[in-house]
């Protein structure tokens, strides 16, 4: 998996690509954990190339919420392809996890909060 | 026709797995590419938990993935040798709400597998551990 991770305006932006499994979650756990210590407090996931995700990947997000709530954090998923969507409706967490279509409405929304 | 693949259980070789799955679902039977990926999802996520529970990820290990087909009728095989036999139908799923508020990650994948298949059955010839998990699909869910 790539992961890159830049500032853009106010927004953090980590963008993902590839397959977020197993052996790559922890990428992901890295740099949600920086972006949270480095007090950014609106990051946008960009999973525009993410090929598939699977419980190691979905368990970082969810376990970050919690840090996120406490610390005024907001995280913001966008321009997911509907196979992984698929997966966060089937545990509910499109109900948990803000998932907007676009960086223009992940950005809107993140503002909004 | 039966397809099958047999991997050491390293998790690289989940990548493998993987593609192999989802390229006999998505080319060979000509499934969706969202109901491919969660059929791959379901089998990736109990051979992680074989490679990582039952073997400890030692690369002398075995796991073999079979997939047949009966019109809509899919029957996945996951064969290995040992001991300790996980049985999925024993465990006790968690609360997803639970696992957030705990800062957990532990049984997200078992919660995958349960709602995403529709059977799952574990036999045990021996040492031989078989999981079959059972997927329908009331017409052809093809691309």
């Amino acid at each position: 998996m790539e992961l890159k991770s830049y500032q853009e305006d106010r927004f953090y932006i980590i963008a993902l690509a590839g397959d977020l499994d197993a052996g790559s979650s922890i990428s992901l756990d890295n740099a949600l954990e920086e972006a949270i210590k480095m007090k950014k407090k609106q990051i946008l996931i960009d999973c525009q190339g993410l090929n598939y995700i699977s419980s190691p990947g979905i368990g970082v997000l969810t376990s970050r919420l919690e840090d996120c709530e406490s610390t005024d954090t907001t995280i913001v998923l966008y321009a997911m392809s509907e196979k992984i969507y698929n997966v966060f409706t089937i545990l509910g967490l499109d109900q948990v996890l803000p998932i907007k279509k676009s960086k223009e409405d992940a950005k809107l929304f993140s503002n909004d909060i | 026709m039966i397809f099958s693949i047999e991997v050491s259980c390293r998790k690289h070789n989940l990548r493998r797995v993987r593609s192999f799955v989802n390229e006999i679902l998505e080319n060979h039977y000509r499934l969706d590419a969202c109901n491919a990926n969660l059929l791959v999802l379901a089998i990736d996520e109990l051979c992680a938990n074989l490679m990582i529970h039952s073997h400890q990820c030692n690369p002398s290990d075995l796991i073999e993935v079979r997939i047949t087909n009966d019109q809509y009728n899919f029957v996945f095989e996951i064969h290995d040798q040992s001991n300790d036999t996980f049985n999925l139908l024993e465990y006790k799923i968690p609360d997803m709400k639970q696992i957030i508020k705990d800062k957990k990650n532990g049984g997200i994948g078992l919660i995958l597998v349960k709602k995403i298949m529709d059977d799952i059955e574990f036999e045990k010839r021996g040492e031989h551990n078989i999981c079959r998990l059972y997927k329908s699909f009331p017409t052809r869910a093809s691309a």
